[in-house]
């Protein structure tokens, strides 16, 4: 009971709460040079993801819109925190990461600018619940490759 | 005790009795199971009819000369007997056995609707449909000109009658709308409305889904032209279904796959089709799945679709005055007349994030769009989580989902 009881803490800590309250970056990003839309079909929750990408292959500014649950919103929140003003290479070896410690619980070593995920890691224990937070770091992955389909979770 | 105990009385917790899985925990919690519109559980009996087959009858039906195939055959031909007159269809050629209410749906635009409409024809369904209902006529739309219309619901979830009426027009071809609504629980007036599309010579299918696992059905006495359903949703195993056809109707139909046991004679010049039914049951059918059918039959009819569409009302009145009771609560789906299921959202909570909360409580609920996302979209919403009670749920069920709901609201306070 106690066990079950804080795996439902863990899943939804505070700053997963706070993120999903208060989501960052949240809105459309007018100059945004890629983008990318992630639908999750299971429960029809769609996210939309801009980046504007600098010269120097830098994302200068990001922003996400939509809907979805509190694990999509906060993990689309805490993606926008994290990437910001990274280099766009950093970005999708981040989305390597983040999805290999989320989906195969690889304990991937986390940069130093990702510790702040480690709030998702609940997710783990919920499989059903692991493409709510994969979401959005899904549509980054298609933005960045500039890819046309919306990006699922499938 | 309570006056909703005490009109539900001993038989609800007599009928849970009979359904072994619901007998278990879940997350550590005693298993409260509210996701029967999704699939309903299975009695004993049917189980063990499924394995008895399995273990004492099984061979192809239809084919052999040799005693299992008889007593296959005999089971399998039994159960659909068995179907006719739990729904009173005048003969059992009119009982087609698909894998579901989806296929069924799939036969008649297919076979009834595909080679007779064009442009300048309408389909008319209603805003209420599950996908089910709504995508297998869009399909045909697109494959032959033909216009789909779509009749409106109002902010209770209810049809407007007045604007149903209105859309029954002569080039309307056919009308297909739910018995009940799978994401909000409305029941419709079908008989009503099937008379008044009957006078403009107009046929109607009725998407029987959520229909016949919780009120008596007569199809003779609804009048309609087909019925479809689906096994698992009443209590028998997945991959069933039904169509209920009018033999007229069905004669005059193409078949709609080709393969076995659908022909009387085939060669390269050409095939002769078999007798109805099986002139729309191609290849080997679910066999076991359709004498587990048979036996969710013989148990609702044990006990009286009369009694349970009384007992199942109890419990589902007793959800909607509870749930109204929280702060924060959104019914969505508030109509007069509503059955089993209960859609609503919870302060500005995500369904799917209620959903997670519940199952670590033991409650199992649905949540997301349901397969009716233009429903959502009329409510301005992405999805809802959605309660449905079937005849082995009592009001500890419905309290203990009241419970769990107060929970999320802590954890989201």
């Amino acid at each position: 009971m106690n066990q079950q009881s804080d795996d439902l803490r863990e899943l939804y800590r505070e700053l997963i709460l706070d993120h999903a309250r208060s989501p960052r970056h949240f809105g459309r990003l007018e100059h945004a040079t890629h983008q990318a839309a992630g639908i999750n079909p299971l429960c029809g929750d769609k996210l939309r993801l801009y980046l504007q990408v600098d010269a120097d292959n830098r994302i200068e500014d990001t922003s996400f819109e939509g809907t979805g649950c509190a694990i999509s919103v906060a993990s689309a929140s805490l993606l926008t925190d994290t990437i910001i003003g990274q280099p766009v290479d950093k970005a999708e070896a981040y989305f390597e990461s983040i999805t290999k410690r989320l989906t195969h619980g690889e304990p991937a070593e986390l940069d130093q600018n990702l510790e702040k995920l480690r709030a998702l890691d609940g997710v783990r224990e919920f499989p059903s619940r692991v493409k709510c937070a994969t979401l959005a770091w899904h549509a980054l992955h298609s933005a960045l490759n500039q890819q046309e389909e919306p990006a699922t979770t499938e | 005790m309570t006056q909703a105990q005490a009109q539900l009385g001993a038989s609800a917790e007599d009928w849970r009795k009979d359904f072994p899985i619901l007998d278990q925990s879940v997350s550590g919690h005693a298993l409260v199971y509210l996701d029967s519109a999704a699939s309903a559980q299975q009695p004993q009996s049917v189980i063990d009819a499924v394995a008895r087959y399995h273990q004492e009858d099984h061979a192809n039906v239809h084919r052999g000369v040799h005693t299992l195939s008889h007593r296959a055959t005999e089971a399998y031909e039994g159960a659909r007997d068995k179907i006719r007159g739990f729904i009173n269809a005048s003969s059992r050629t009119e009982i087609v056995l698909t894998s579901g209410t989806t296929e069924s749906i799939n036969l008649v635009a297919q076979s009834f609707c595909r080679p007779r409409v064009g442009p300048g024809d309408k389909v008319l369904i209603t805003h209420l449909e599950h996908h089910a209902n709504i995508v297998p006529w869009q399909l045909v739309c697109e494959q032959t000109g033909a216009e789909l219309v779509v009749a409106p619901i109002d902010d209770d979830g209810q049809l407007e009658l007045e604007a149903l009426r209105a859309l029954l027009t002569d080039d309307v071809f056919i009308l297909a709308m739910g018995h009940v609504s799978n994401a909000l629980g409305t029941v419709n007036p079908v008989k009503e409305i099937i008379a008044e599309a009957r006078q403009r010579d107009i046929p109607v299918l009725i998407d029987g889904a959520q229909g016949v696992p919780h009120m008596p059905i007569d199809v003779q006495d609804l009048d309609c032209d087909f019925y479809a359903f689906s096994g698992h949703k009443m209590f028998g195993p997945t991959g069933t279904g039904v169509l209920y056809a009018r033999e007229s109707l069905l004669d005059a139909m193409p078949p709609y796959q080709g393969g076995g046991d659908m022909i009387l004679e085939v060669s390269f010049d050409g095939t002769i089709y078999n007798e109805l039914p099986y002139k729309f049951e191609a290849g080997t059918p679910n066999i076991s799945g359709v004498i587990g059918v048979g036996a969710a039959v013989d148990y609702l009819q044990s006990i009286g679709m009369e009694r349970v569409a009384a007992s199942e009302q109890v419990l589902h009145d007793y959800m909607v005055e509870s749930l109204s009771e929280i702060d924060g609560m959104r019914l969505i789906g508030t109509a007069g007349n509503k059955t089993s299921v209960q859609s609503f959202l919870l302060d500005d909570i995500h369904s799917h994030d209620l959903g997670t909360i519940l199952d670590h409580q033991g409650v199992a609920i649905r949540t997301g769009h349901h397969c009716a996302m233009p429903v959502m979209t009329r409510f301005g919403i992405s999805g809802t989580a959605r309660a449905s009670v079937a005849l082995y749920n009592n009001l500890d069920d419905v309290d203990r989902l009241v419970e769990a709901l107060r929970k999320a609201q802590q954890i989201f306070a």
